[in-house]
């Protein structure tokens, strides 16, 4: 970014003069929007615009991060309980650091968990029920979606414990060469 | 998404491991900014404890190259979004005035504004559906690109130089704005109305706020991308496991950790995630879109299911219940008045039947992304109508209303393109059978690729040459 920036001004301003220009341009875009965007509840659009993105960063974001770390901590703690050579499987694609094996099957539990969460995050209004005049508008029963994503949810899950199901399963040799995930 | 963050795993002392590997001078400890050059280390103090750290970020993910990939598929698909959602903005003719234009003080914003067309009849069907549906699938992308340059957020100086200040203003407006016309497309979209004000200057507005931060980052980073995505890496990380899965080498950019965890997935398998992601999302939402036998395959969109058998057992905006018709405002004392200056007609129902009969084979699109497929309404042609007051040649736009007392959009303008299509209908029956109470009895607009809430259900008033 700062590649171009010259002597003087460019170097105090720290980027080219592109750079200032087409950012002024855009700042006159949003200030001409802005206005017509801002009549009515000021307030209440600026929170809505502001607080999204501090929802997102500060409060989303650092939520599935920690709810991932606590995921990961709990298959290590199995993983060490177990002993990477539980089992009788004796293999180098088990110890951690060498392969990913042993690390990748937290996956199992993560890509599941992420579709359905994705999914529970776009339509939660009507997976949670929060919508109460959906049935006077549209004639549908609104109380079908709460069950199908449980249905979506638990199919998931068991789609991947199959997939681990037959990972674990097959036989010992072709999983020096397994790519996991 | 594939982050380790913090992990506690044994492995070497940080910097050592780094240098080891990526050469020295760099990944020197959590002190160090990214990009600083070989050499100059800053106190260690100067940067607070915590997430400005470069290596409070652990995820050996995170570099230049999987922002990139994430990035080029939110260029090619955010464009997409804008595109349909300014063509959905003109297709309700907002130049006819009120109450068509939800946003009468646009000024320049309406630059691009034409008269919507009426072919191919299903034009809005496509334009809105794609529009909503790619919104929806794209949610995970936005999430993990987020997610993939959170490490920006916190970076240490928070302000180095007035570029970099005014870039930061740039991004939150860019990241705000996102995260503001998703929000707010996805409530709506969802009968959700908890938004700060009516949802069409809002999504429109803050889509222009978005556009302007859009244009300005996609102009600082496409050189930055296009030199990360070029020379085939994809192919080489499509082929890479998470065996083999390295952090990427250091660069000024400050995404790369200097201290990475072990990797939990590859790159190719944090790509499959998102990927999957989108493609669940796709399967439960495009059916509403698509409709026919694949309407009942989204599961978790507002219109998966007909709301009964039968000839008007197709998709309803909103009941007439919902918005207040009472049984005498359609009852056999409900008339139509057909205006045009000092002209006047006025007609029952009977005597509309009378008229002669067409039938098109149109469909219901509405804002919110759904579709029907086509339905075969019948009644008599709009230039009918206008004849009967004595426009019998190139008749003008015509202003619709409805016996609706409550509610946005009661009455809309008809462009004069609209009134001259031989399909657009003031339709009395659908599927050969009379309009359901919910469909609009007993008359309704029917206009080829006309926005569902402009095809006015329970039309009392007609009035043409004028648009409000």
């Amino acid at each position: 970014m700062n590649a171009r920036s010259s002597r003087g001004a460019g170097s105090r301003y720290g980027a080219s003069p592109l750079h200032l220009l087409l950012v002024l341009a855009s700042f006159a875009l949003t200030g001409y929007a802005g206005i017509r965007l801002l009549q009515g509840d000021v307030l209440g659009i600026v929170l809505w615009f502001a607080g999204s993105a501090l929802l997102h960063d500060l409060l989303l974001l650092p939520l599935y991060t920690a709810a991932d770390r606590t995921l990961q901590t709990l298959a290590r703690r199995r993983h060490a309980r177990r002993g990477p050579h539980a089992g009788g499987e004796v293999h180098a694609a088990d110890e951690p650091g060498q392969d990913g094996h042993g690390r990748g099957r937290v996956n199992y539990v993560r890509v599941p968990a992420f579709i359905s969460l994705v999914l529970l995050l776009v339509w939660y209004p009507l997976v949670l029920g929060r919508v109460h005049h959906y049935t006077a508008y549209t004639g549908l029963d609104a109380g079908v979606f709460w069950g199908r994503w449980l249905l979506v949810t638990a199919a998931l899950f068991v789609l991947s414990a199959l997939c681990l199901a037959v990972r674990t399963l097959r036989p010992r040799r072709r999983r020096a060469d397994a790519g996991t995930a | 998404m594939g982050s380790s963050e913090r992990s506690r795993s044994p492995r070497p002392a940080p910097g050592r491991r780094d240098r080891a590997r990526h050469g020295p001078g760099q990944g020197e400890g959590e002190g160090t900014p990214p990009g600083a050059p070989p050499g100059t280390r800053p106190a260690a103090g100067r940067v607070p404890p915590g997430p400005s750290r470069p290596g409070f970020w652990r995820s050996p993910l995170r570099g230049p190259w999987l922002t990139s990939v994430l990035g080029a598929v939110l260029l090619a698909g955010v464009t997409a979004l804008i595109v349909t959602g300014l063509l959905s903005y003109a297709a309700y003719n907002p130049g006819l005035g009120t109450p068509n234009d939800k946003t009468p003080d646009k000024g320049w914003l309406g630059f691009y504004l034409f008269a919507w067309p009426t072919d191919p009849p299903w034009l809005y069907r496509l334009t809105q559906g794609v529009h909503v549906t790619l919104g929806v699938a794209l949610v995970p992308v936005l999430l993990a690109k987020l997610w993939s340059v959170i490490p920006k957020l916190f970076a240490w100086p928070p302000l180095r130089s007035l570029s970099h200040a005014l870039e930061r203003v740039s991004l939150l407006l860019l990241v705000g704005g996102a995260l503001f016309e998703f929000a707010t497309g996805l409530l709506n979209a969802q009968l959700h109305y908890i938004f700060p004000g009516s949802f069409y200057p809002l999504h429109f507005y803050g889509a222009w706020i978005f556009i302007g931060a859009f244009v300005v980052h996609v102009a600082f980073r496409i050189p930055l991308a296009w030199r990360t995505l070029r020379g085939g890496r994809l192919r080489a990380e499509l082929r890479t496991p998470l065996a083999r899965t390295e952090p990427e080498p250091p660069d000024e950019t400050g995404l790369v950790t200097p201290r990475p965890a072990p990797p939990t997935i590859s790159r190719r398998g944090s790509l499959g995630l998102v990927g999957a992601g989108s493609l669940a999302l796709l399967a439960v939402t495009a059916g509403q879109s698509i409709g026919g036998p694949l309407r009942e395959t989204a599961l978790l969109a507002p219109h998966n299911r007909d709301p009964g058998p039968g000839p008007n057992g197709f998709q309803i905006n909103k009941t007439a219940a919902a918005v207040g018709i009472r049984a005498r405002d359609i009852s056999d004392r409900w008339r139509l008045t057909v205006r045009s200056g000092d002209r006047e007609a006025v007609l029952s129902r009977a005597e509309l039947l009378e008229l002669p009969q067409h039938t098109a084979a149109l469909p219901i699109a509405c804002v919110e992304g759904w579709s029907t497929e086509d339905q075969q309404w019948s009644g008599p042609r709009l230039t009918t109508l206008a004849a009967l007051v004595g426009l019998r040649e190139r008749p003008p736009g015509v202003f619709a209303e409805s016996v609706q007392r409550r509610g946005s959009f009661r009455s809309a303008a008809l462009r004069e393109n609209q009134v001259r299509d031989p399909r657009s209908l003031l339709a009395l029956r659908v599927n050969g059978a009379d309009l359901s109470a919910d469909h609009g009895f007993p008359a309704r607009i029917i206009v080829p690729a006309n926005p569902g809430v402009h095809n006015t259900k329970w039309v009392t008033r007609l009035t043409f040459g004028a648009e409000s």
